[in-house]
């Protein structure tokens, strides 16, 4: 139980995916401008990446390592990954209206999205066990979460500030970025600190 | 078995099951679509150009059904056709449509004012209007580097002599240009004006004077002279209320410093 706390945190804090592994910013820029769009992103994300883990787990475990075939896990890893998109897709479409039209272009783009493969090609390579990649997928998830609605809170501070015309837009969002990630960085050792 | 016939065996059956399962759920989770979707779309011109005030024809076609509020005559470049078209489509009236079209207020041509330096940056009107406020001597005036002519869907802009034009046959009214241009000096008026004011300079009488041999210096001359209380001058520059004006053209004739055009 420890140990799966520990990977919680790991995973959501000290090695966030968007402010410490710089993963996922295309979305990370992209939608944080509305609060309610970062919320539902983030949640399509978690989402997805719990799906994507207790589907490639299984594959790599069962099907590609037994067969000394683990260097397909990139390409097979897209292929499942693409096809739980679209079908996440149809599902909100169906049954979550709302969400379907706030996400809008940016639900195709988590197909592509670094981060989901990320994380699941690094529950291979840590040698989780299966519930262990869960909880990091879902500590990765939670993470992007916390990175999404925190910046988001940043921007529309931001935008309201009075700003030379030359940084406004993207120029100082990015700044931004870069100091939220710094102060990420403060989380380092917090892990060892509290479990040893 | 040989591992790469393997490899590949692997990588088509997964394949194969994301397809099936993929299939059975557009079959299962199909959503359906108004059927007049299809034709009102065909009634729209397809320039996703937003004049409608919707994110593009797709969203207008779907407003015009979610909505009844929503009328069928807000397609600029469309116009009337669109209307009736559409209106016929979901029987309802169409309501009127005043075809608009873009028009440039300044007359800064090259021989009516200067430049104040050469900006050799990127040549966009963007660029050079943060580049301490642009390179012309009027501050409100046309940039003349053609943000409205790359924005423009129908090539109806041409920059000529320092100055943007607009051909009145080619322009379909969508205000693209309206909103690219930073110094906000296109309007968007009915294809039916006869009379334009062709100036945005601010500045107070001598000082516009100075800038541009072609600028309006606030004389209030044409406000007096209308007679149907169609110009107003504010903040040093007339602007017409084309609803009211008959085209009569008075106040052309009796701008001392010709900014007020009849065509």
């Amino acid at each position: 139980m420890k140990a799966l706390l520990a990977i919680l945190l790991t995973s959501m804090l000290v090695e966030n995916f968007v402010l410490a592994k710089f993963l996922a910013i295309c979305s990370f820029l992209g939608v944080s401008k509305k609060l309610d769009s970062a919320f539902g992103m983030s949640c399509a994300v978690i989402f997805v990446m719990l799906m994507a883990t207790a589907a490639t787990w299984p594959i790599y475990r069962f099907i590609l390592d037994p067969r000394g075939l683990g260097y397909l896990q990139t390409i097979v890893f897209i292929l499942v990954i693409a096809a739980l998109v679209q079908f996440v897709e149809m599902f909100l479409k169906k049954y979550v209206p709302p969400l379907y039209s706030a996400l809008g272009i940016y639900l195709p783009l988590i197909t592509t999205n670094c981060a989901v493969l990320g994380v699941v090609v690094l529950n291979i390579t840590k040698t989780y066990g299966f519930a262990e990649s869960m909880v990091n997928s879902l500590g990765a998830g939670l993470g992007y979460m916390l990175a999404m609605v925190l910046f988001c809170g940043v921007r529309s501070k931001v935008d309201n500030a009075d700003m030379p015309e030359c940084f406004r837009g993207i120029p100082i969002t990015l700044a931004a970025a870069s100091i939220m990630s710094v102060s990420f960085m403060g989380f380092s050792g917090l892990v060892t600190g509290l479990f040893g | 078995m040989n591992p790469v016939i393997l490899a590949i065996l692997v990588v088509a059956s997964i394949g194969l099951v994301c397809g099936v399962i993929l299939a059975a759920a557009s079959k299962v989770m199909s959503v359906p679509v108004d059927e007049r979707f299809g034709p009102v779309r065909e009634c729209l011109p397809g320039a996703n150009c937003g004049a409608c005030g919707f994110a593009g024809c797709d969203a207008y076609a779907q407003a015009l059904l979610d909505d009844p509020e929503v009328k069928p005559n807000r397609c600029v470049p469309g116009g009337a056709e669109a209307a009736k078209k559409i209106a016929a489509v979901l029987g309802v009236e169409s309501g009127d449509v005043v075809p608009m079209m873009a028009h440039v207020r300044c007359n800064g041509t090259c021989d009516n004012t200067q430049k104040r330096f050469t900006f050799n940056g990127e040549q966009t009107c963007k660029a050079v209007r943060m580049f301490c406020g642009g390179n012309g001597t009027c501050a409100f005036g046309c940039l003349g580097c053609g943000d409205c002519a790359s924005v423009c869907p129908q090539d109806a802009i041409c920059i000529e002599n320092g100055i943007a034009h607009v051909d009145p046959r080619r322009c379909i009214g969508c205000a693209l240009c309206s909103k690219a241009c930073p110094n906000h000096i296109i309007e968007m008026i009915p294809k039916s004006s006869k009379v334009t004011v062709d100036c945005s300079n601010k500045d107070k009488g001598p000082v516009a004077m100075k800038v541009c041999k072609a600028s309006c210096i606030g004389c209030m001359k044409c406000q007096k002279n209308c007679p149907t209380g169609a110009i107003t001058v504010k903040d040093f520059v007339a602007s017409i209320d084309q609803s009211l004006c008959s085209g009569c053209g008075v106040c052309a004739d009796g701008c001392p410093k010709h900014c007020i055009t009849k065509h």
